[in-house]
Order: C-alpha cells, then sequence, then structure tokens
C-alpha cells in the first residue's frame, strides 16, 4: 500500500478528551459533545475556550471535554460563566447545561444574563427529564410523560405546563441568536453542528447572547427503547417544542 | 413492614399529619419526595415539586404560615440553599420539618454518606441568632419515630425541627413498625402572629435544652473507653464496640440523638479520671467539638474523622479504639484541648 496516498480524513476531535463517557445508550449527550468539540477545533478556537460544566447528566464534562472548564454549582452556570467572560473578554466562554440545571434553578441566572447580552454561547440540552437523579418531572417535560414524581404522567393542572426557554429568551431585547435543533437523526445531528457553529460565530463576532437548545433523547428515564426514544424525539417531543430559528438578529446569515 | 429509610420518612409524616411537602430533587434522597408524590395524591395532600430548593423552602414559609403541617427534604448542597429561608422560619417562629440526607462535601462533593454538615445544622447556618431543633435517628424504627416527633415538636416550640441523616439512611431497608396515624384536622390550632423579640426566642432554645436532650448510653458504666457517635457512624461504633466486648475490652458507646440542644451534661458525667473520650464521625471533625465543651477537660478525647466518600466498617473503629487504649496515637489524633 502507498502511504503516501493515505489521508487523515475522519478522527476523534482534538477538543475532546480520549475517554469513555458514562452516558447510557442512545443518549444525546456524547453526540451534543463530539458537536461542540468539532466546531471548536474548526474554529480554532480550543486553545482560547473556557467551558462552565452543569449539575445533571453532563456534571462530569469536564472529563470529556479537552479545554479548560468550570464547574457551577447547580443552575448558576451563566452567572459563573458571565463573571469569566468579564475578566477575560478575549476568551471564548461557552456554558454547557441541561433543562433542570438552566430551566429549573436556573432560570433566574439563565434569564438575567441572556438580558445583559453576555457574550456567551449556552448549548442548552434538553430531555424534558431530569436524568442524573433518576427521573424526576424537569419543568420542560411533557404533559402525560410519566417522571417517578408525576404519578400517572404530568397534569397540567397539578404541574404546569412544558417551559419553553428559548422562546422565553427571545422576548429579551439583548439575545442575538437562538435556535432549536433536535439529536435525532443524521439530518436533525446536522443541522445542530450549523447552529452551533453560528452560536459561536456570534460570540466571535461579539454580537451579544446566543444558545442553541438541543432537544435530547433519555431512554433510560423516558422508559424506552434507544431507537424508540429517538423516533419519540422526532415525532413527539418536537410537537411541545418545534424546531427551527427561534431568534437571529446577527445579520450573519446562512452557516456551512 | 421493611422499608426503605427514605420511604419511612415519608410514611411517617403523612402519619403524623403532613399534607404538605415542597422539594427538589437531589440525590441521595430522591425516594423520599417520590414517594410522597404518591402518597400525599392519596391523602389529598400537596406535592410541589418546586424550581429550586430557594423556592421549596419559601414555599415551605408560606405553607406554614397559613397554618399547614409541612415539610421539605434536600441534602447537604440543597440545605446550603435553604439556609435563609431556615432563617426566616426561625425569625418568623414558623413550624416546619427539614430533612437532610447529607452527603459528602464541601461544594458539589459527591453522593456518598456524610456527618458533614453537623456545624450547619446545629450552629445556624443562616444568618441570626437562632437555633434548630436538630434530631439524628440511627435506624429506620427511629427515622420514623423521630419523624413523627418532629413535627409536634416543630408545633411545640414554633420552630423548625431537622432531621440529620445520611445518604445511607435514606437507601438502608430495615424494618419498621409505624405509630397509629393522626387527623391534621385535629392539630390545635394555629394563631399566633409571627414576631417575636430575640430574648423570647432564647427563652425558648433555654427551654428545649432543658426538656428535649435525648441520647443513649451503651455499656458504659465500667468503660475505660467511651466512643461518641451519631446517626450512621454510631451503628458502625457500636459494632466496634461489641466486638471489643467479646474480647474482654471495657468499652461503651454514647450516642446523641438530639445533636441540638447537645447531651452536654449526660457526657460530662461520663468524663472522668481514666476515661477516655473516642470521637468518630463521617467528616474530619465537627461534633468533637461539642464533646470537647461537655468533656471540660476532665478527659482526654480522641478524634476518628473518616471525610466523605469511603464508608468505615467496624473493624476500622476498632483499630482507632484499639490505639486510643494502647494510647500510641497510631489510629486517629489525639485533640489538644
Amino acid at each position: 500500500m502507498n502511504e503516501q496516498a493515505m489521508k487523515k480524513i475522519f478522527s476523534r476531535p482534538e477538543s475532546l478528551k480520549p475517554a469513555m463517557t458514562h452516558y447510557c445508550p442512545g443518549c444525546g449527550h456524547s453526540i451534543a459533545h463530539r458537536l461542540v468539540a468539532e466546531v471548536l477545533d474548526e474554529l480554532g478556537l480550543r486553545e482560547k475556550t473556557i467551558g462552565v460544566a452543569p449539575v445533571g447528566c453532563a456534571v462530569l464534562a469536564y472529563n470529556y471535554f479537552n479545554f479548560d472548564m468550570v464547574e457551577a454549582p447547580h443552575g448558576r452556570a451563566l452567572a459563573v460563566a458571565t463573571g469569566i467572560k468579564r475578566v477575560h473578554p478575549d476568551k471564548f466562554v461557552l456554558t454547557y447545561q441541561g433543562d433542570g440545571d438552566l430551566a429549573a434553578i436556573g432560570t433566574a441566572e439563565t434569564i438575567h444574563a441572556a438580558n445583559r447580552g453576555e457574550k456567551i454561547s449556552t448549548i442548552f440540552i434538553n430531555n424534558a427529564i431530569y436524568g442524573m437523579t433518576g427521573g424526576q418531572m424537569a419543568p420542560t417535560t411533557t404533559i402525560g410523560l410519566v417522571a417517578t414524581t408525576t404519578p400517572g404522567g404530568r397534569d397540567p393542572d397539578r404541574d404546569g405546563a412544558p417551559i419553553d426557554i428559548s422562546q422565553m429568551l427571545a422576548v429579551c431585547q439583548r439575545t442575538v441568536y437562538i435556535e432549536r435543533c433536535a439529536l435525532c437523526s443524521v439530518k436533525h445531528i446536522q443541522r445542530a453542528k450549523r447552529a452551533i457553529k453560528k452560536s459561536f460565530l456570534v460570540q466571535l463576532n461579539n454580537l451579544g447572547f446566543s444558545l442553541v437548545e438541543l432537544l435530547s433523547p433519555c431512554p433510560t428515564n423516558w422508559k424506552m427503547k434507544p431507537w424508540d426514544a429517538w423516533k419519540w424525539t422526532e415525532s413527539i417531543l418536537t410537537k411541545t417544542y418545534p424546531l427551527g430559528v427561534i431568534k437571529d438578529t446577527s445579520g450573519l446569515g446562512e452557516v456551512k | 413492614m421493611l422499608m426503605r429509610g427514605a420511604h419511612v420518612v415519608g410514611e411517617a409524616a403523612v402519619r403524623a399529619g403532613c399534607r404538605y411537602y415542597f422539594g427538589y430533587p437531589i440525590t441521595p434522597q430522591n425516594e423520599l419526595p417520590e414517594y410522597l408524590s404518591q402518597r400525599l395524591l392519596e391523602v389529598g395532600g400537596t406535592f410541589i415539586q418546586a424550581e429550586s430548593e430557594i423556592a421549596s423552602i419559601n414555599m415551605v414559609i408560606g405553607a406554614s404560615a397559613a397554618g399547614g403541617r409541612v415539610m421539605t427534604s434536600s441534602s447537604s448542597p440543597g440545605i446550603s440553599l435553604k439556609q435563609e429561608g431556615i432563617s426566616y422560619l426561625c425569625g418568623q417562629e414558623l413550624p416546619a420539618v427539614i430533612v437532610n440526607m447529607m452527603r459528602g462535601g464541601p461544594g458539589l462533593g459527591n453522593i456518598a454518606p456524610s456527618q458533614a454538615d453537623y456545624f450547619q445544622a446545629t450552629r445556624g447556618g443562616g444568618h441570626g441568632d437562632y437555633r434548630v431543633l436538630v434530631l439524628a435517628p440511627a435506624s429506620n424504627q427511629e427515622l420514623a419515630e423521630l419523624t413523627f416527633d418532629a413535627f409536634d415538636l416543630a408545633d411545640k416550640y414554633r420552630n423548625p425541627v431537622m432531621i440529620l441523616g445520611d445518604g445511607l439512611m435514606g437507601q438502608m431497608m430495615e424494618p419498621v413498625v409505624f405509630r397509629d396515624p393522626i387527623d391534621p384536622r385535629e392539630l390545635p390550632p394555629k394563631d399566633y402572629i409571627l414576631y417575636r423579640h430575640n430574648l423570647k426566642l432564647q427563652a425558648k432554645y433555654d427551654e428545649m435544652t432543658a426538656k428535649e436532650v435525648r441520647y443513649e448510653s451503651y455499656l458504659v458504666e465500667d468503660a475505660e473507653l467511651i466512643l461518641v457517635s451519631y446517626g450512621t457512624a454510631s451503628r458502625i461504633a457500636k459494632g466496634a464496640v461489641n466486638r471489643m466486648r467479646r474480647d474482654g475490652y471495657k468499652v461503651g458507646l454514647f450516642r446523641p440523638i438530639t445533636l441540638w440542644p447537645y447531651p452536654t451534661v449526660a457526657l460530662r458525667a461520663l468524663a472522668k479520671e481514666g476515661v477516655k473520650i473516642g470521637v468518630f464521625e463521617l467528616c474530619v471533625g465537627q461534633m468533637v467539638e461539642d464533646v470537647i465543651m461537655s468533656v471540660g477537660g476532665r478527659s482526654e478525647v480522641h478524634l476518628l474523622g473518616i471525610p466523605g466518600g469511603p464508608i468505615p466498617t467496624p473493624a476500622d473503629v476498632q483499630e482507632f479504639a484499639l490505639s486510643v487504649l494502647r494510647g500510641d496515637g497510631k489510629v486517629g489524633k489525639k485533640v489538644e484541648i
């Protein structure tokens, strides 16, 4: 074989450590990790990136991402990230948070960081459930979904309705770009990668706050097989959380 | 009935007439809110999974001010978030039951059992001159008894009561016998106002100190070494005492059940010339300060403090006890007073 002709066309992104993750089969986290890492590599950002990890299933993200990371208390990632970005405005700062972390206990920090227009990129994993603590209701849990704290399924009269944080953030004047994607097919995953790249470009152009919401399968706590969870994400979860660009005032146009 | 510790607390609370629970998920105590989400539904109560620990403790304030028999639960980092609300409960003289199934810290720590929130529970943690009555169950039966008592004590003193367990206790399966349920509608009316002066609060704390101290003394009469432990640690220590008694060593156990008020007088009576005190805690050493204050220099005090993470065995405590008896300082450390 002529070694000169061999060209490396696919490898692990440098922004990911060569570590086994603890995520369950069919979980969207490992895909989201990879997308974030690929985009950081493609934009040459790894050396200037500071990430903030949440509390939740991604609490150990710092073991998987190969760049500097800070672990925030539950829900406070965007407050911690604000402190980091204000000290190092030249660094690339991202938070990686789940729905319990970002949309329940961290709602105040999330809305106010977005409303200040912090130049931070947030990756928001929405799997409609508390994963790490074992399947309790999340604020994003859909009507009728059975969680361990919603006997008989989520009842809007008793448990409230699913919260659409991305729409809420779009109302804030200082948010620049918000898009919702899903991690449940090759097509959707590719779309998610373009959204992540655009979010990162918004920060690199110093435009303001951006967030990419990723609907993410949780087969373990939805009590489904991985493939069923992927199909459920596409056919049911997107009914509560329609996909697409929710807000874009960046003027950056479509990202390839 | 064979039950998991977290479920025992939930069942005892319902039987004690608790009809309101507000909390936020955190490991290792999720089985308690999960149990109550179903159980309170059955008895017409209210279960709300709040958006945060801060929200949940403030819901407790509201429900208690409105006259409800109310509780919340969490584990260490979540209890930190509730501290402001606990201070308000004390200041407003509102009864409530707060369960802390302690885990390793500081910060995020881990989810293994720990006793590292002793200071936070007994010294405050929130702001102001206040005290919380703190109960330390050591078995599922005591979880049932003390949870039941906690609601009555909270009402009696119009003060929050904390049940200080740990992650192991919440998960452990043991047989338990429950008291008959009471009807919350038959509880005496709560027609009091919220404001009381701090000196009156102090009078209440003094009364608690005088009347509510609980402890267990085990084989202490002839003991040359008395181990002092509470909660899960005391179960391990008792195992060590039993093993050593079989080998002829004069070892006993003193187990505080109320951590605040601390059984200072009872422990002081045991501390005398020729009796060594060995404190064993699942943290680097917090309760040991109460032991030092109680002993008042009458006995040598030694400490085995195992921080969150590993779970020691009776053999580990036995090694400590033997080292203290030998006086070689090889296991644990002598506390310089």
